[in-house]
């Protein structure tokens, strides 16, 4: 290989300059932890509708089901958990009764406020 | 073991589709549920009012009847008629029956005030030029729905509804519900609003909120397929109208009338009304 000296030491700076925000850290050691955003658990029940692990990942999908089911088919009831379908009865119904649940983990993690609030009423009347 | 070009991506793209195939089963498990209907659901093949006229008029409180329904939907009360939001409200005679009215009806007829709301044809125009779906006619009885998570505001169903039972959101509701209502959600500038034969509170076993609200029966709610309902027994014996028939709509929102100018017929014949009705 021709000039293979100053090919790899070309390599080698590409490769620091472009590691050098995580060089950076290990280098200063500052912590870059992100806090854990603690949303509690609501008072007097110990279980969501389904695993929190599942709701975390899923609840979007979850809620999207059941206004379809409740909308377009007219159910009403959730078997696996025999809560009625409502986003403000039943899940606010547990969860501080206030969209603040939602909205404190969204803003946490940069999720756009869903817009159901601007016709679902919350029962505390935050808007 | 030769495989020639054309065989090869044969092969790879009936694998791919397999694949993909047996994965859809794995990515939608976990997220759907099952669903039950409410035991508590009042059910009917075919829902249907029945709008006793003299008795709205002498004996309701039509103003109570209408504050019933728009609080318990959040509709809000806009003054301004070119922007108001209406799911039940009041029409004079002539306006409601314009094919049945003629200029010799007793004059005290005409102006009369009818109780008017979205008639859930069973033949609905507005579902027709639907482009979203957002309105249907439910098959299983026969309430013409609105799905207001998929309405885009397009207007056609207020074009298409001869019987002005549809209002549009020109601005945000919200500042005009006096009390918002936590049960029923309200809606947003851009959709398009009706009466839902309160078909929440059917899932739930309870009358419409208008309905619930007569002290006298004025209003009767019930199944028009089955012969024996309340319904279908005030058709039989009662002489009612239903709004535009010409236009074969056939509204699911019936009018008695027989009786709304007995008053005049009254004056007319003296106290011998009865006789003269042959009832
Ligand atoms: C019976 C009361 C109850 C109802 C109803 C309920 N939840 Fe929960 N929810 C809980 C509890 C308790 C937890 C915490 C569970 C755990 O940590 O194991 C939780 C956890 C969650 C979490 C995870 C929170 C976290 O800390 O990461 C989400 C998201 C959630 N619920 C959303 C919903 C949604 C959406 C609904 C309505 C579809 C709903 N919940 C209905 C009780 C409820
Ligand atoms: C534990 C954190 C957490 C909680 C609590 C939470 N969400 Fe979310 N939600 C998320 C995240 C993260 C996303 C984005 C996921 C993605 O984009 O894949 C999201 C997305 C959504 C979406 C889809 C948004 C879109 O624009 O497509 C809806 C709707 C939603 N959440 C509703 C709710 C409601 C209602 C509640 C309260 C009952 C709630 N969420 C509580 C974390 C949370
Ligand atoms: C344009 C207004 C509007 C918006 C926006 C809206 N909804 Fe709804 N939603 C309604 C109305 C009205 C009903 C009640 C329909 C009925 O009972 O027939 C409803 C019913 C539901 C139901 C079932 C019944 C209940 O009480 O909860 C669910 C679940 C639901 N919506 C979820 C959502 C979610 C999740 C969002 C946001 C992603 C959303 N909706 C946004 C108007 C809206």
């Amino acid at each position: 290989m021709y000039d293979a000296g100053k090919v790899i030491a070309g390599l080698l700076i590409a490769l620091v300059l472009f590691t050098l925000p995580v060089l950076y850290h290990v280098v200063s050691g500052e912590s870059v932890a992100i806090e854990k955003l603690e949303l509690g658990v609501p008072e007097g029940v110990t279980e969501c509708v389904r695993s929190a692990d599942f709701m975390r990942r899923e609840h979007m999908h979850l809620l999207v089901d059941w206004r379809d089911a409740v909308v377009r088919e007219g159910k009403r009831i959730d078997e696996e958990s025999g809560f009625r379908m409502s986003l403000t009865a039943t899940c606010l119904g547990c969860h501080q009764k206030s969209q603040e649940f939602c909205f404190r983990c969204h803003e946490f993690s940069g999720v756009k406020t869903p817009y159901c609030w601007e016709c679902h009423v919350d029962p505390t009347g935050s808007q | 073991m030769s495989m020639d070009r054309r065989k090869f991506f044969h092969l790879a793209t009936c694998g791919t589709l397999g694949l993909a195939g047996a994965s859809l089963p794995i990515v939608r498990a976990g997220v759907r549920g099952s669903w039950l209907p409410s035991g508590e659901a009042l059910a009917a093949k075919r829902w249907a009012m029945v709008v006793d006229l003299k008795k709205v008029l002498e004996k309701e409180d039509s103003a109570k009847l209408i504050k019933a329904c728009h609080s318990a939907h959040n509709v809000p009360s806009i003054d301004d008629p070119q922007e108001e939001v209406k799911w039940i409200w009041e029409e004079h005679f002539e306006e409601v029956f314009p094919e049945q009215s003629h200029e010799f009806l007793p004059e005290s007829l005409h102006e009369k005030p009818v109780l008017v709301f979205c008639n859930h044809c069973d033949n609905p125009p507005c579902v027709r030029v639907c482009p979203t779906q957002a309105t249907w006619k439910r098959e299983d009885d026969g309430v013409v729905m609105m799905d207001w998570h998929r309405c885009i505001g397009c207007r056609y169903c207020i074009a298409a509804c001869p019987y002005g039972s549809r209002s549009f959101n020109w601005r945000d509701p919200r500042p005009s519900i006096a009390e918002q209502n936590p049960s029923f959600p309200t809606r947003t500038r851009g959709v398009v609003e009706k009466c839902n034969f309160c078909e929440e509170r059917l899932r739930r076993g309870e009358l419409p909120a208008c309905v619930e609200a007569c002290e006298h029966g004025g209003l009767v709610f019930g199944d028009l397929e089955d012969p024996d309902s309340e319904v279908r027994k005030l058709l039989r014996v009662r002489h009612s109208l239903r709004r535009r028939p010409g236009l074969g709509t056939k509204p699911s929102v019936f009018y008695l009338v027989d009786d709304v100018c007995e008053d005049t017929v009254k004056e007319i014949l003296g106290e011998d009304l009865q006789e003269a009705n042959g009832r």
